[in-house]
């Protein structure tokens, strides 16, 4: 009985110092919300201010650049996917990782070849655990993106984009790199603290919306240098762009699981407590009974003993 | 004429600096180039790297080095686009 008692008072113990690791994770992530939520709110004016600065030289200069054309034959999709760098964020990468499995069953049927890129460590482990090819994989940063960063694997996305302009039927090409035709991008987008949802898009090549514009004639622009040029150096810096947002979102709500994810485990271990320290109070309370039956039958034994004498 | 230009500073992780000026001077790739009020519209990729003077209204000048900028002038002012912007002296 005591024993018993002591196996409970041990695990009541190790699940307290639990509650106690998952309740500091909780507060780290939820100060990293908002922390996260900060930067995209801070990365809005120039995305603003790129997408006004691409409208007004979009409708200026002819369209035909390699970013902006669907390649007519389209053998081979690039896929970026964004997971995190450390676990215990709940279903995060697995959600993630399920919508890009998704997106890459969905071009395999229609006869493209999936190339993968993959951000964040549990994206690699799990492909390089399938020993499935993994293009090029980027880790470290999938908590606390830079711009930095999400350069990096732009430039990479864009070269193997420009790569891909004269591949034939799957052979690489004068070149002699083989490229991809399009650009995917699975992030998780930050719906609110409690929702965040894992969502596929493409980002290359992009496409140019007609809008008819209410404000009239777009004012007569010059350009320096001419609009082909500056289109063809706006263009990587738009994607670049898209890729850091994607990045910082996702790192908003690999935060934002994470906390909710640390919550339950935190919410589990106080549960857990209450029933070992009920069922301790029950055990000792038992072995206290017992000891006094054992006493009282003791006593009434010996008194009807000596009665005898 | 008392007339001012909204600059805005823009960096991709955050918004530099924004304010009233009297005069933008930057370099594109085809050359030095000061803007004043009333400019025509004008979309122009900095030299890299670039350094972008801002001539604020009472006389002072801000200096940004500014890495894959871009410059686009409108009716409404100035914004200048940048991967990176650090100020060349210490503003102020």
């Amino acid at each position: 009985m005591a024993a018993q008692v002591r196996v409970l008072r041990q695990r009541i113990r190790s699940a307290k110092s639990m509650k106690k690791i998952t309740k500091a994770m909780e507060l780290v992530a939820t100060s990293r919300i908002a922390k996260a939520q900060a930067r995209v709110e801070a990365s809005l004016p120039y995305a603003q201010a790129i997408t006004g600065v691409l409208t007004a030289l979009a409708s200026n200069a002819r369209i035909d650049h390699p970013l902006l054309t669907p390649r007519e034959r389209v053998r081979r999709a690039g896929v970026l996917l964004v997971t995190s760098d450390r676990g215990l964020a709940g279903g995060y990468s697995t959600n993630a990782i399920k919508t890009a499995e998704s997106l890459i069953a969905r071009l395999k049927a229609d006869g493209k070849e999936p190339v993968l890129y993959v951000i964040g460590r549990k994206g690699v482990t799990f492909y390089r655990f399938r020993n499935r090819e993994i293009a090029a994989s980027w880790t470290g940063f999938s908590e606390q993106p830079s711009f930095a960063d999400a350069r990096e694997v732009g430039e990479t996305l864009i070269k193997a984009f420009s790569a891909g302009a004269d591949d034939v039927e799957g052979k690489a090409g004068a070149d002699g790199i083989l490229g991809v035709d399009e650009l995917h991008i699975v992030h998780t987008e930050f719906k609110s603290l409690m929702t965040q949802t894992a969502v596929a898009k493409i980002i290359g090549p992009m496409q140019v919306e007609d809008r008819p514009r209410s404000e009239g004639l777009l004012p007569a622009y010059e350009f320096e240098p001419e609009a082909e040029a500056l289109l063809d150096a706006l263009l990587p810096k738009y994607i670049n762009t898209r890729i850091y947002a994607a990045l910082i979102e996702s790192a908003a709500s690999e935060s934002a699981a994470r906390r909710r994810a640390m919550k339950s485990a935190t919410d589990n271990a106080e549960e857990m407590i209450e029933k070992y320290t009920r069922e301790m109070n029950s055990a000792r309370q038992a072995s206290i009974t017992q000891e006094i039956s054992e006493i009282v039958g003791g006593a009434n034994a010996l008194a009807a003993s000596g009665s005898e004498v | 004429m008392a007339q001012q230009l909204h600059v805005e500073l823009v960096a991709v992780e955050e918004k530099v600096w924004s304010g009233e000026a009297e005069m933008v001077v930057a370099r594109t790739t085809e050359g030095e180039l000061g803007v004043l009020p009333g400019h025509a519209p004008l979309l122009g990729q900095l030299a890299e790297p670039s350094q972008v003077r801002i001539k604020q209204v009472g006389g002072e000048q801000l200096a940004y080095d500014v890495a894959g900028g871009f410059l686009s002038v409108t009716g409404e002012g100035v914004t200048v686009l940048a991967e990176s912007a650090t100020p060349a002296t210490p503003a102020r």
